[in-house]
């Protein structure tokens, strides 16, 4: 990891990497969509929405993966002070909150053909809603200052304070949720997992999990050149 | 030792200089509270179920209310600098302050608690499992909320985006504060939510004073 | 077709949640790519301009 502290050899890496991860990304989402609308088989129980998991369990999954990856680089820059890990926290929170969003979003369209309401109080949905809220308190804080580098501190110290709260949370939720639960309810399921269910739905994720991994390669490789213009910039008019 | 008795005891002079802020917040506890049945109708049975849950909310609003003064009155005179320039570790600072917080802050609605339950006609076994619930649950909102006003010190728009960082990190205190009343009600026993509580409060001490003072610190270098 | 379109009759459920799921990646990617590009050519466009002056 330290290897690639020096923004040039990071970008010789990523200019290597880029072009392959990218079609390896579409491959598998493309290979995940098909299997998951046309190949997969509808469920006993809940019928064709159960196509729906396919993109909510990946997007759940990926709003962790995107959270614990902005603690790691947290830790990078307050321990290490790794020069890109700041980079690499920024650039991830959106996509981060993105997903989130995304399993609220499906997760409430799966609620209602199943539970009638467009939203239910259950364990894994007010999770995801406080990791959202979490995601927001980053994006606001990272931005809330006139010094970026402040920012990115703050914003990393609070990602770990989050990080270690949310096990606390979750086990606070999982809690309250089977305190209040009505018995009728069942679960938001990821029904009893057949082969012919859980390959699309691995390789979803795995298309998600290489979706975002290739463009947070591309949004540092991004923010590297931003810096090197205006650095430049800066140059410029110091000469003029 | 003696150093952070005398920040403690600083800061809590200054709180009852300003003791009239301290009181704003114990009426704001109260308004709040009294905001619901005039929003939800007086019936008792319903009061009486939903008391321990506008207790904490409310709780929660008025302690987010007075964090800011942990470092804002220091961070303006100059005193913050001095503290940090101090022999005395900074985190004995941020502990010291988050014990004057609470002991200025949370007291007060631990008092005014009972107060509250009087107007939700809550009944007279739950009274002490509401004592010790808000005893137990409010030093770790002090804690975490001071990390929060570390965090924020200095920020663009700080004062509404404390509780918006803040709130979240409260969520377990809410959920297991409401619970210990709730088991009381339902003539159960409180304590595996009221030790969960204790548990919280502890833990939670030891790392808002380590994160707090490397917030600190970021806001002062 | 008529009936994979349906989706069992869930289709206002289903479709929503992948259209949301593509509209996402795509719109990221596409921000993400776009903004890379102009970053590239304005380094270029700069890097050019100081070459032009260092004689």
């Amino acid at each position: 990891m330290h290897r690639f502290a020096n923004p040039g050899r990071f970008l010789r890496m990523t200019d290597r990497l880029l072009p392959a991860c990218g079609v390896l990304t579409a491959l598998c989402l493309g290979i995940g969509f098909y299997l998951a609308l046309f190949v997969s088989p509808p469920d006993y129980q809940q019928g064709e929405t159960v196509r729906i998991m396919y993109v909510h369990v990946p997007a759940a999954w990926m709003a962790l993966f995107v959270y614990a990856t902005i603690a790691l680089a947290a830790a990078s820059l307050l321990i290490w002070r790794h020069p890109l890990a700041a980079i690499v926290a920024r650039v991830s929170a959106p996509l981060g909150a993105g997903f989130t969003a995304l399993a609220l979003a499906t997760g409430s369209l799966w609620g209602k053909p199943m539970w009638g309401t467009w939203w239910v109080w259950d364990a894994r949905l007010t999770s995801v809603l406080i990791l959202l809220f979490l995601y927001l308190g980053l994006i606001a804080l990272q931005n809330a200052f006139e010094n970026p580098e402040r920012g990115q501190k703050a914003a990393a110290l609070l990602a770990l304070v989050g990080a270690v709260n949310l096990p606390i949370i979750k086990f606070s939720v999982d809690w309250w949720n089977t305190l209040h639960q009505p018995a009728s309810v069942t679960r938001l399921g990821v029904p009893a997992i057949h082969s012919s269910m859980l390959w699309p739905l691995l390789i979803m994720a795995a298309g998600f999990t290489l979706y975002f991994l290739t463009l947070l390669m591309l949004r540092v490789k991004s923010e590297i050149l931003a810096a090197r213009i205006r650095a430049l910039k800066q140059a410029a008019t110091a000469r003029d | 030792m003696s150093g952070f008795l005398r920040i403690a005891g600083r800061d809590l002079q200054l709180a009852y200089r300003a003791r009239g802020e301290a009181l704003l917040a114990v009426a704001f506890f109260l308004l709040v509270a009294a905001l619901f049945p005039l929003a939800l109708g007086p019936e008792p049975r319903l009061l009486t179920r939903i008391a321990p849950g506008i207790l904490w909310v409310a709780a929660l609003f008025a302690v987010l209310l007075s964090l800011d003064r942990i470092f804002l009155a220091d961070r303006e005179d100059g005193s913050l600098d001095l503290l940090y320039l101090a022999p005395l570790p900074l985190e004995a600072v941020v502990l010291a302050k988050i014990l004057a917080h609470w002991l200025s802050s949370g007291l007060p609605l631990v008092v005014c608690g009972p107060l509250i339950a009087l107007l939700y006609d809550l009944p007279a076994a739950a009274y002490p499992v509401l004592l010790a619930a808000l005893l137990l649950g409010t030093p770790a909102l002090s804690a975490v909320g001071a990390v929060g006003a570390a965090l924020t010190l200095g920020a663009r728009r700080g004062g509404i985006l404390l509780p918006l960082l803040v709130l979240p990190l409260y969520i377990p205190v809410l959920i297991f504060g409401v619970a210990a009343i709730d088991a009381s009600l339902l003539g159960l026993s409180p304590r595996p939510q009221l030790l969960l509580l204790a548990a919280f409060a502890l833990a939670s001490l030891p790392l808002a004073t380590v994160a707090g003072a490397a917030a600190l610190r970021q806001a002062l270098e | 077709m008529l009936d994979f379109l349906d989706m069992g009759g869930y289709a206002a459920f289903v479709w929503p949640c992948f259209g949301l799921a593509i509209l996402l990646l795509g719109g990221f990617a596409a921000v993400s790519i776009l903004r890379l590009r102009a970053r590239q050519r304005e380094l270029a466009a700069l890097q050019a301009g100081r070459e032009r002056q260092a004689p």
